[in-house]
C-alpha cells in the first residue's frame, strides 16, 4: 500500500471524526438526536454482525439482548434505586449471565436452526417483558430511567455515545482482524473443517456469543438512557429483524456495513412514514429487494464498484 | 373443579389444539422439506381470513369461503415461491428476511384494504349454533374445527405416507440430490409443498377469523402460537405438530385456571424447557 | 487503509445526508402571532391500535371540516404522525413535533404506554399537552404534569365508580369480575370493585387474562362455576368481540347479567359485533345514542362523512378541538405563550358536547357525565348504545375526598379499593 494512499486515508479518518464531533454544532437538536440513534443501533447492529456475519451464524433475537440490557440498567436506577456505577455494572452482569445461557442453548445447533432457536429465546425475553409486572413495569415498561448526570443535556449524551460506539467499534475491530476473529471466520466457512484442524468450535462460537452480547446490552444502556425508557415494544421479533436486516442491507462480514445500514434504516424509519401512511409496505419491500439484490450489502456492492471503477490487481479477501 | 368443568377444560383445549395444528402443520411441512421458516405464514393467515370473510359476506357460503381463502393464499404462495424464494434456494437467512418482508408488506396491504377495526368472521347457520346438553352449552363451531383438524391432519398423514406424491416429498426431505438425479424435477417439488402450506394457512385464517375475530396484529399473534407449538413439536415433524398443538392447548386451558398469573410463561415455559434439553424438539430431527 | 479511506466514506455521506436536513431553515425562528397556529397530533394509523388511532384523526378533521380550519384569523396547521402504537416511536415523533415542526402544543398519543413514555420529555419541555385519550389514572392524580390537561378527557375509574353503585342499586350483592390483565385493566375493575365492595357488594372472584386472549374457553368454564349474581367485564382491542362473541356461544349470556367497563362496548368494537351484543348494559363518558342536540348533530355529520358511528376516539378528539378553538378564541388568539395558553384552556368548559357538559377538576382532569347504556338496534341495522341512566358531574374522585383518594394507592392488581 503506497504512502499516498495510506495519507489519503487518515486524512478521511480525521475528516469524519471532526465531522462526527460537530454533529451537535451543525445542526438541530433532533437531528443530533437521530444521528445519536444511528450510533446506538449501530453498535447492536454491529454485534448482530460480529455473530451473524463473521462467524456465520445468524441471532434473530437480539433486540431481546439489547433490552434485557436496558431493563436491567432500568429495573435498578427506577425500582432498586441502585447508584449509577452499580446500575450500569449490574445491567452488564445480569445480561451476560443471560446470554451465557443463551448461548449454550443455542450453540449446539447452526444455519436455520440456530436462527429458529435465538427467535424463540427472544420470544421468551419479550413475554417476561409483557407480562412480569413487579421487574418489567409489564406494557407500560419503566420510565425515568435516568442518564449519568454529565449526560443529560442532548448534546452531552450524544458525546457520551459517540465516545462509547467508537470504542466499541475499535474493540470490535481489534478482535475481528485477531487470530480469534480469523478462527471465526474459518467457522463459517466450514465448522467441520476447523474440527478437524483441533479447534474448540463449541468454546469459539459461545466466546463469539458472549462478546456479542455484551456489545449489544451496551447498545440496550445506551437505548434506555436515550429514551429514559424502555418498553415491550423495542424487544420483539420486529426489532430483532430489523437489526438483522440492518447487517445485511449494509454488508454481513464487515464492521461498517451494520453501521451504514443502522443509518439507512433509522433514516428511513423516521423519514419514511412523514411522507407516506403506507411506509411499512415500503420497508418491506426494501427489505425484499435488498435480499433479492443486494445480497453483499451497501459494502459489498460499494467495494464492486470501486473495483471496477480505480482498483488495478484489487484482490482482496473479505477481511476488513 | 368438578368432573364437568375438568371435562370443559379438556374440551377447550383440544378444541383450540385443533386450530393450533392446522396452523403449525403448514409451517412444519414447509420447514420440513424446504429448510425454509415462513415468517410470512402468520400474515398468510390473516390475508387469507380477510379473503375468505369477504366470499363469505358476498355468498354466504362458509365452506366455498373458507376454500376460497385456502385457494387464494395457495397462488399467493405461488407467485411467492417462484418469483422471490427460488432466487434464493438453499440460502436459509435471505429467505426468512424475506419472509419477514414479506410479512409487512402482506400485513401493511391488509390493513390498507380491509381497514384496522377487528373483524369476527360471522358463523351462518348450525356452524354458529351452540349445542346444550344437560347444563352445559358449547359452541357447535369448536366442535367442527376440531373435526376440521382431525380429518386435515388425518388426510395430510395419508398424503404422506400412502401416495407417491408423499414418498417424493420424504425422499426429498431426506436427500434432495438423489431425488433429484432420480429424475424427479425438485423444484416442482418444493413449490407444491410451499402452496399446500399457504393453501392451509389461508384456510386456517378463515376458520381462526370466525374462532377468534381478524385485526391488524393477528399475524404476528398467530405465528407465536404456530413458532411455539413447532418448536415443542419438533420442526419438520407432522405428528410433532399434533402433539404439540394438544400441548399447548391443554397447557393453555388449564394455565389459565388454575395459574393465572403466569399466563404466557405457562406457554413458554415448555418451549424453554424443550430448547434448553431437546432444540430439536420432540420428534424433530437436527440433521 | 485504503479500504477503510474508501469505505469511511460511505458512512461519511450517510451522517452528512441525514444531518444536512437538520440544517436551519432560513425564516424558522421567530414566532409571528398571526402566522398559523400549529398543532401536533400523535395518534396511531398502523399496528394493533390502527382503528381507534383513525377514529381520533376522523373525529378531529370533522370538526375542522365543520367549523373552518380557523381560530379566529390565524390558520390552523394539524401535523399528524404516526406512533404505530409504539411508545418509543411515540417519542421519536414527539421529539419530531416539539424540536422540528416546532408546535403550539401536542395532543394525544393513544396509549397510556405511549402517554407514559413521552410525559417526562413533554413536561421537560414545557409544551402544553392535552390527553383526550389516554386515561391513566396516575397522570391527574399522584404523578401530575403541569403542562399536561386531560381536555375532553376521562381517567379510567372514573365512569367505573358510579357503575359499581349502579350494580349493587339493581339487586346484585355477589359479582366476578373479568379485565384484562393490564394497567388500564386494573383501574377499571378497581374503580367498579371499589364502590361496588363500598357499598355492601362482595367480588366474589377476580379473574385477570392477559392482554390479547384468543381463546376465552378456559375462563368462561371457570365462571360458570362460580356462584354469583352478575359479572364485571372489561376488554380491550380484539379481545371484546372475541369476549362478547364467547361469551354468547357458552351460554353465559343467557345465565348471568353482564356489566361491561366502557371500551368492552365502544361503537369501534361494537361497530364490528352482532346479535350476541344486543342488551348488553354498560357504563362511559360518552354515549353515542344520547338524545341530547349536541349529541345527535355530531353523531349525525360523523356517520355522514365516514358512513359509521363515532366511538368515544373519534368524540373525544371532536370535543376537544371544539373546547380548545373557544379556548384560543376567547384568550385573543395567541398561542405563542404557553402558561397562557394553559391558563386559558384550564379555564375553559363546554355547557354541552357530544360527550355531555365537561368542566376541568383542580387536578386537570374533566367532571363529565357518566351514562349507563345500552346496547340496541337503530333501525338502520347498526348498534349502538343508548342511555338508561345519566349521573352528572361525575369526577375522577366519584364522591370521595381528593385528599383521602390520593392517599390510597392506584388501582393496581394488588389493591382494587376491596373492603377488607
Amino acid at each position: 500500500m503506497s504512502g499516498a494512499r495510506a495519507r489519503v486515508g487518515w486524512v478521511l479518518v480525521a475528516l469524519v471524526a471532526a465531522f462526527a464531533l460537530a454533529v451537535p454544532y451543525l445542526t438541530s437538536s433532533f437531528y443530533t438526536a437521530l444521528v445519536t440513534q444511528l450510533l446506538f443501533f449501530g453498535l447492536l447492529a454491529m454485534s448482530v454482525g460480529l455473530l451473524g456475519g463473521y462467524t456465520g451464524l445468524m441471532p434473530m433475537g437480539y433486540a431481546a439482548i439489547m433490552g434485557i440490557g436496558a431493563y436491567a440498567l432500568g429495573y435498578l436506577i427506577t425500582r432498586a434505586h441502585a447508584p449509577m456505577g452499580i446500575a450500569i455494572a449490574g445491567a452488564i452482569a445480569i445480561a451476560l449471565v443471560v446470554t451465557l445461557a443463551f448461548g449454550l442453548m443455542a450453540i449446539r445447533t447452526s444455519g436455520i436452526f440456530f436462527s429458529m432457536i435465538t427467535l424463540a429465546q427472544g420470544m421468551l425475553v419479550w413475554g417476561a417483558a409483557y407480562r412480569w409486572y413487579q421487574v418489567t413495569g409489564a406494557e407500560n415498561g419503566l420510565r425515568g430511567i435516568e442518564r449519568p448526570f454529565f449526560a443529560v443535556r442532548y448534546y452531552e449524551y450524544y458525546y457520551l455515545v459517540l465516545a462509547v460506539v467508537a470504542a466499541s467499534a475499535l474493540v470490535l475491530w481489534l478482535i475481528v482482524r485477531s487470530p480469534f476473529g480469523l478462527s471465526l471466520q474459518g467457522i463459517r466457512e466450514s465448522e467441520s473443517r476447523m474440527r478437524t484442524l483441533g479447534y474448540d468450535v463449541g468454546l469459539h462460537k459461545l466466546i463469539a456469543f458472549e462478546v456479542s452480547g455484551f456489545f449489544a446490552a451496551v447498545s440496550g444502556l445506551l437505548f434506555g438512557w436515550y429514551n429514559n425508557f424502555i418498553s415491550p415494544a423495542s424487544v420483539g421479533l420486529p426489532s430483532s429483524a430489523e437489526a438483522v436486516f440492518m447487517v445485511i442491507l449494509g454488508g454481513a462480514g464487515t464492521l461498517l456495513g451494520p453501521v451504514l445500514g443502522a443509518a439507512v434504516v433509522v433514516f428511513a424509519k423516521n423519514f419514511l412514514s412523514l411522507y407516506l401512511s403506507r411506509w411499512p409496505t415500503i420497508m418491506g419491500l426494501i427489505f425484499i429487494l435488498a435480499v433479492l439484490f443486494a445480497r453483499d450489502g451497501l459494502v459489498g456492492t460499494g467495494r464492486r464498484v470501486a473495483i471496477a471503477a480505480g482498483g488495478r490487481g484489487n484482490k482482496t479477501t473479505a477481511v476488513e | 373443579m368438578s368432573l364437568t368443568t375438568l371435562a370443559l377444560h379438556v374440551l377447550n383445549g383440544l378444541t383450540f389444539a385443533a386450530l393450533l395444528f392446522l396452523l403449525a402443520s403448514g409451517f412444519t411441512l414447509v420447514f420440513g422439506l424446504m429448510r425454509i421458516m415462513n415468517l410470512a405464514h402468520g400474515a398468510f393467515y390473516l390475508v387469507g381470513g380477510y379473503i375468505g370473510l369477504t366470499v363469505l359476506v358476498a355468498t354466504g357460503n362458509f365452506v366455498l369461503a373458507t376454500l376460497s381463502a385456502g385457494a387464494a393464499i395457495a397462488l399467493l404462495g405461488l407467485g411467492a415461491e417462484r418469483v422471490l424464494l427460488r432466487r434464493l434456494r438453499g440460502q436459509v437467512l435471505p429467505e426468512v428476511l424475506l419472509t419477514i418482508g414479506l410479512a409487512f408488506v402482506l400485513g401493511d396491504l391488509a390493513l390498507a384494504i380491509w381497514g384496522g377495526d377487528p373483524q369476527s368472521v360471522p358463523r351462518p347457520g348450525f356452524l354458529g349454533a351452540s349445542l346444550t346438553i344437560a347444563d352445559v352449552t358449547y359452541p357447535a363451531f369448536r366442535i367442527v374445527v376440531l373435526g376440521v383438524g382431525i380429518v386435515i391432519g388425518g388426510a395430510i398423514w395419508y398424503l404422506q405416507e400412502g401416495t407417491r406424491i408423499g414418498a417424493i416429498v420424504r425422499a426429498g426431505v431426506d436427500d434432495s440430490e438423489t431425488v433429484e438425479a432420480l429424475g424427479i424435477d425438485i423444484k416442482r417439488v418444493f413449490t407444491f409443498v410451499f402452496c399446500f402450506g399457504a393453501f392451509l394457512a389461508g384456510l386456517t385464517g378463515m376458520l381462526g377469523g370466525a374462532f377468534l375475530a381478524l385485526y391488524p396484529g393477528a399475524d404476528f399473534e398467530i405465528l407465536t402460537y404456530a413458532l411455539v407449538v413447532v418448536i415443542i413439536g419438533g420442526p419438520g415433524s407432522l405428528p410433532g405438530a399434533a402433539v404439540g398443538s394438544v400441548a399447548v392447548g391443554l397447557i393453555d386451558a388449564f394455565g389459565k385456571a388454575l395459574a393465572p398469573e403466569l399466563t404466557y410463561f405457562t406457554v413458554f415455559l415448555p418451549m424453554a424447557l424443550i430448547l434448553t434439553w431437546r432444540p430439536h424438539g420432540l420428534f424433530g430431527r437436527l440433521a | 487503509m485504503r479500504h477503510i479511506a474508501r469505505f469511511l466514506a460511505f458512512p461519511l455521506a450517510a451522517v452528512l445526508a441525514v444531518a444536512s436536513c437538520g440544517l436551519p431553515s432560513p425564516g424558522g425562528g421567530v414566532q409571528q402571532p398571526t402566522g398559523p397556529i400549529r398543532i401536533g397530533l400523535l395518534a396511531p394509523i398502523t399496528g394493533t391500535t390502527a382503528a381507534s388511532g383513525t377514529d381520533m384523526l376522523n373525529g378531529w378533521n370533522l370538526y375542522w371540516k365543520v367549523n373552518g380550519i380557523k381560530i379566529g384569523a390565524r390558520e390552523v396547521q394539524t401535523f399528524h404522525e404516526d406512533t404505530g402504537g409504539d411508545p418509543t416511536v411515540a417519542l421519536t415523533k414527539a421529539r419530531l413535533l416539539i424540536e422540528q415542526r416546532q408546535v403550539h402544543f401536542i395532543l394525544g398519543p393513544l396509549l397510556a404506554s405511549e402517554g407514559l413514555a413521552l410525559a417526562d420529555y413533554i413536561k421537560g419541555q414545557g409544551t402544553p399537552w392535552f390527553l383526550p385519550v389516554v386515561s391513566a389514572d396516575d397522570l391527574t392524580q399522584r404523578q401530575r404534569i403541569p403542562n399536561m390537561l386531560r381536555v375532553a378527557g376521562w381517567s379510567s375509574s372514573q365512569p367505573h365508580h358510579p357503575f359499581g353503585e349502579y350494580a349493587y342499586e339493581q339487586g346484585y350483592r355477589k359479582i366476578v369480575t373479568i379485565c384484562a390483565d393490564y394497567a388500564f385493566g386494573h383501574e377499571v375493575c378497581g374503580g367498579f370493585s371499589h364502590t361496588f365492595s363500598d357499598k355492601g357488594g362482595q367480588i366474589v372472584a377476580q379473574l385477570w387474562n392477559p392482554l390479547g386472549t384468543p381463546d376465552f374457553s378456559s375462563y368462561m368454564t371457570q365462571i360458570r362455576g362460580i356462584t354469583a349474581d352478575a359479572v364485571f367485564a372489561l376488554q380491550v382491542g380484539a379481545d371484546s368481540p372475541r369476549f362478547v362473541r364467547q361469551w354468547n356461544e357458552f351460554g353465559l349470556k343467557a345465565k348471568f347479567p353482564l356489566l361491561g367497563g366502557e371500551v368492552l362496548l365502544d361503537q369501534s368494537l361494537l361497530r364490528s359485533m352482532g346479535p350476541e351484543a344486543e342488551g348488553l348494559i354498560s357504563a362511559g363518558h360518552f354515549a353515542e345514542g344520547r338524545q341530547a342536540k349536541a349529541t345527535q348533530e355530531y353523531v349525525d355529520l360523523y356517520l355522514k362523512e365516514y358512513n359509521q358511528l363515532p366511538s368515544y376516539y373519534a368524540s373525544a378528539l371532536y370535543a376537544a378541538a371544539g373546547w380548545i378553538a373557544k379556548a384560543i378564541q376567547q384568550s385573543g388568539g395567541n398561542v405563542e405563550d404557553p402558561k397562557k395558553l394553559l391558563e386559558a384552556v384550564k379555564s375553559q368548559s363546554l355547557d354541552d358536547s357530544a360527550l355531555g357538559p365537561m368542566k376541568l377538576d383542580d387536578y386537570g382532569n374533566p367532571i363529565s357525565n357518566t351514562y349507563i347504556r345500552r346496547v340496541e338496534r337503530r333501525p338502520d341495522g347498526k348498534l349502538w348504545n343508548v342511555v338508561v341512566k345519566t349521573y352528572e358531574k361525575v369526577s375522577q374522585f366519584w364522591n370521595y375526598k381528593p385528599e383521602d383518594f390520593l392517599k390510597q394507592p392506584v388501582y393496581s392488581r394488588d389493591y382494587q379499593g376491596l373492603k377488607k
